[in-house]
């Protein structure tokens, strides 16, 4: 199942500029994985050395955050969107 | 750039009903690249020194503005108490290049100062913001 996922301005560079990537799976990791596998140089700014997404990227399934639903067992149903959005954050000091 | 007075207000407002925490939220800017929104969001840090959108809220905006015809192309926060640029941390934070990056310094101030930033690279180019109808004054 093709699933488009929704790429951030920030990541573009690492999918020669695609802003949507159709990748495959029928779970959240299946489609990362399968994302990644299309443009391998998303691994590294995306992911973590145990197959986690980094925390400074959000995971949408439509507009459900898939780490309050199953994480990256989270099923995609046919028809969805997958949405990654960097965390908008900053602040004076850490 | 324009800075419509309604969004300056509300993003003045917004840091004052959070302080003494920073307070953070999403600029929406049209087709033309003006400004058209704010959305005053929470945040997920809920500190006096950091802020992070909250995700939920992030994805509600994105899906809104898109809804609107508009795009997210800019965040917001306060220094409280601190000057209206961008502190390091915001720098080395700042993943979106063609973002704009708004700090209002001092929200408890009578004036707080509005200001807009370009972050790329680690560098910091300010963009001019004038408060539409205040031209001149």
């Amino acid at each position: 199942m093709k699933v488009p996922v929704r790429i951030p301005t920030v990541l573009q560079p690492r999918t020669g500029g695609a802003a949507v990537v159709l990748a495959e799976g029928d779970t959240v990791g299946r489609v990362v994985g399968s994302l990644v596998a299309l443009h391998p140089g998303l691994r590294e700014v995306m992911l973590e050395s145990d197959g986690s997404v980094k925390r400074f990227l959000n995971l949408f399934l439509g507009d459900e955050d898939v780490r309050y639903l199953r994480g990256m067992d989270t099923p995609v149903p046919e028809g969805s969107e997958i949405v990654i959005l960097p965390a908008a954050s900053g602040g004076r000091r850490r | 750039m324009d800075l419509p007075p309604q969004i300056r207000d509300a993003m003045v407002a917004h840091s004052r009903f959070c302080l003494p925490r920073e307070a953070c939220g999403l600029l929406a800017l049209d087709g033309g690249g003006r400004l058209r929104m704010a959305y005053c969001l929470t945040n997920a840090d809920r500190s006096e020194r950091t802020f992070t959108v909250d995700p939920r809220e992030h994805v509600k905006a994105l899906r809104h503005a898109e809804r609107s015809g508009w795009r997210l192309g800019g965040v917001f926060h306060s220094h409280p108490g601190g000057p209206a640029r961008p502190s390091p941390l915001d720098v080395a934070r700042a993943l979106e290049p063609d973002w704009l990056y708004a700090v209002v310094g001092a929200p408890d101030a009578e004036r707080p100062d509005v200001r807009g930033f370009w972050i790329r690279d680690g560098r910091v180019v300010e963009e001019p913001l004038v408060v539409t109808g205040e031209r001149g004054r």
